[in-house]
C-alpha cells in the first residue's frame, strides 16, 4: 500500500466517524439516581419512535459544569431544580421546556446493620463510616446532609462521613459494605432485597424535585423534543413511578 | 485577598501520602527489580506482566479491585479487623496500599533496567575480590544502578501526587484524610469554584514540569558521568 492510499483510509475513516453521528439521535445527561428508569424509558422510546436516545450518566453538579461549557447533551435530567433553573437562566436551556419528570425518595441503607428504624441507628451511631453523595455537586446529597442536620445528629456523625462523588459511588460504597450505611435514592434499591432500608420521610429535608430541560443544542432537534414529550407521556410515567419516584399531578 | 488556607490540607495530605508511599515502594521494588533483572527462570516475566498491569489497565478497573480487596469481604478486611475496623478503603493506609500498587510498575521499570544494563562483569569482579554476594549488591550494584532508583523514585512520587482514579474510587473524598489534591480539584471544577481550582491545577502543572526536567537533568548528568 502507498502513502496515497493510506492517507485516503485514513481520511475516509475520519468522514465514517463523522458521519455516524448524522442518525436521529438524542444525548441526555442523565442525573445518576435515575440510571435505571431512563434505561428502560429509552428502549422503550426506541421501540415506540425509533429514535435513540443516549444516555450519559453521573452527578448533576458535573453535568451543569459542563453544559455550561458547551458539553454536547441535548437534554438533561437533573436531580433537582436548581441546576435546570440555572441553565435557563444562564442562557443554556430552553425556557418553557422545564417540567418536573420525578419527585425523589431518599432512602438510608445498610447491608450490615438495622436500619429498618433509621432515626434510632443515626442517634446510637454504632458504625464507623456512613456513605452519602457529595453535597456540593449531588442533590440527593443536600437531602441526606438536610435529613442528618433536621435530626440533630450532624456534629456527631459529621466525622463518620464518605462522599461518594455520585448518588451512585454513594451506593456503591454500602453494597461493597466499605461502608456500613449510606444514603441512596429509593430508586436505585429498586428490585433489591438485601439489607435493610428506611425510608426517610419527607419532613426531614426540602423536596428532591428532579427537573427535565431541553439544552440549546437540542432546540430544533426533533429527537430530542420528542424523548421530552416521551417523558412526560404515561408509558414513561408508569416506568418512573414503578422505581418508587412521584410525580405532580 | 480571601484567605486560601483551606487549600492547605490537600495539598499536605498529597505530600504526606505522595512520601510514605515513595518510601515503601523503594524498600519493596529495588528487590524485586533485582530478582526481575538477575533471575534466570522463565516464568519472572510472568511476574513483571503483573506488575505491570496497573499501566495499562484503567484506574477505574483498578480501584474497583482494590476497592473490593480492601473491603470486609477482602484482605484488607482481615487486615483492618486486627484493630477492630471493619474495612481499610477511606484510611490513609488503604490510599498508600492503592497508590503503591499504581505506581509499582513506574518504580520498578527504571530499577530494573538500571540493574540490568550493569552487567555480570562488575559483580563477578566483586566476587573476586571475595565480596559476599550481600555486601556486592549493597556496594556495587546498587550504586552503579542509582540513577535507575533515583528515576524510579522521581516518577513513583509523581504518579501518586498525580492520582486520581483509583483515590476517586476508595478515597470517599474525607476532608484532611483521603481528599488529595487530585480528587480536590475534581470537587472544585464540579461545584464550579474556579478559582481554588485553578490555584490547585496551576501548582499540579508547575509540579509536572519540573519533575520531568529533573528527569531529563538526571539522566543527562548520568550519562555524561558514566562515559
Amino acid at each position: 500500500m502507498n502513502l496515497r492510499s493510506l492517507v485516503v483510509a485514513f481520511v475516509l475513516l475520519w468522514l465514517g466517524f463523522a458521519g455516524s453521528v448524522q442518525a436521529a439521535q438524542t444525548h441526555v445527561a442523565v442525573a445518576a439516581n435515575f440510571t435505571e428508569p431512563a434505561r428502560e424509558i429509552a428502549a422503550l422510546f426506541r421501540q415506540k419512535t425509533g429514535h435513540e436516545a443516549i444516555l450519559i450518566f453521573g452527578a448533576s453538579g458535573a453535568f451543569f459544569t459542563q453544559i455550561t461549557h458547551s458539553a454536547p447533551f441535548e437534554v438533561f435530567l437533573s436531580a433537582d431544580e436548581e441546576r435546570p433553573r440555572l441553565a435557563v437562566e444562564q442562557g443554556f436551556a430552553v425556557p418553557e421546556s422545564r417540567f418536573t419528570y420525578a419527585i425523589g425518595k431518599l432512602a438510608l441503607w445498610s447491608r450490615v446493620l438495622d436500619v429498618t428504624d433509621g432515626k434510632a441507628a443515626l442517634s446510637e451511631g454504632k458504625f464507623s463510616r456512613l456513605a452519602i453523595a457529595n453535597p456540593n455537586s449531588a442533590p440527593y446529597g443536600t437531602a441526606a446532609v438536610e435529613t442528618i442536620k433536621a435530626l440533630g445528629v450532624f456534629d456527631a456523625l459529621q466525622g463518620k462521613f464518605v462522599r461518594g462523588n455520585s448518588i451512585s459511588q454513594a451506593f456503591q460504597f454500602v453494597d461493597s459494605r466499605n461502608a456500613e450505611l449510606g444514603f441512596v435514592a429509593l430508586a436505585q434499591l429498586h428490585g433489591i432485597t438485601a439489607g435493610t432500608r428506611w425510608l426517610v420521610p419527607e419532613n426531614l429535608h426540602s423536596p428532591i424535585r428532579q427537573d427535565a430541560v431541553l439544552l440549546k443544542r437540542g432546540a430544533n432537534d426533533e429527537a430530542s423534543k420528542a424523548f421530552l414529550a416521551f417523558l412526560k407521556g404515561p408509558e414513561a410515567r408508569a416506568i418512573i413511578e414503578s422505581f418508587g419516584y412521584t410525580i405532580d399531578e | 485577598m480571601q484567605t486560601l488556607q483551606h487549600l492547605w490540607p490537600p495539598v499536605r495530605l498529597t505530600l504526606e501520602l505522595a512520601t510514605v508511599g515513595i518510601l515503601t515502594l523503594l524498600v519493596l521494588a529495588t528487590p524485586l527489580a533485582w530478582w526481575l533483572a538477575r533471575s534466570k527462570r522463565a516464568w519472572k516475566e510472568v511476574i513483571a506482566t503483573i506488575v505491570s498491569l496497573p499501566l495499562v489497565l484503567p484506574p477505574t478497573v483498578l480501584g474497583f479491585y482494590i476497592l473490593i480487596a480492601l473491603g470486609p469481604d477482602g484482605p484488607g478486611g482481615a487486615i483492618a479487623s486486627f484493630w477492630g475496623a471493619r474495612t481499610l478503603a477511606f484510611t490513609f493506609l488503604g490510599l498508600v496500599i492503592g497508590c503503591i500498587v499504581s505506581a509499582l510498575p513506574t518504580v520498578v521499570q527504571p530499577i530494573r533496567n538500571a540493574f540490568t544494563a550493569i552487567g555480570d562483569r562488575p559483580l563477578e569482579a566483586a566476587a573476586t575480590l571475595r565480596a559476599s554476594p550481600w555486601k556486592a549488591f549493597w556496594r556495587v550494584a546498587l550504586p552503579l544502578a542509582s540513577p535507575g532508583i533515583l528515576s524510579g523514585a522521581v516518577l513513583g512520587f509523581a504518579n501518586i501526587v498525580g492520582n486520581f482514579g483509583v483515590v476517586l474510587m476508595i478515597g470517599g473524598n474525607i476532608p484532611g484524610r483521603t481528599r488529595v489534591m487530585s480528587t480536590a480539584i475534581f470537587d472544585y471544577v464540579e461545584t464550579m469554584q474556579w478559582r481554588e481550582a485553578n490555584i490547585l491545577a496551576g501548582g499540579m502543572l508547575v509540579f509536572a514540569f519540573v519533575v520531568i526536567l529533573s528527569m531529563i537533568l538526571i539522566q543527562k548528568r548520568f550519562a555524561s558521568a558514566g562515559a
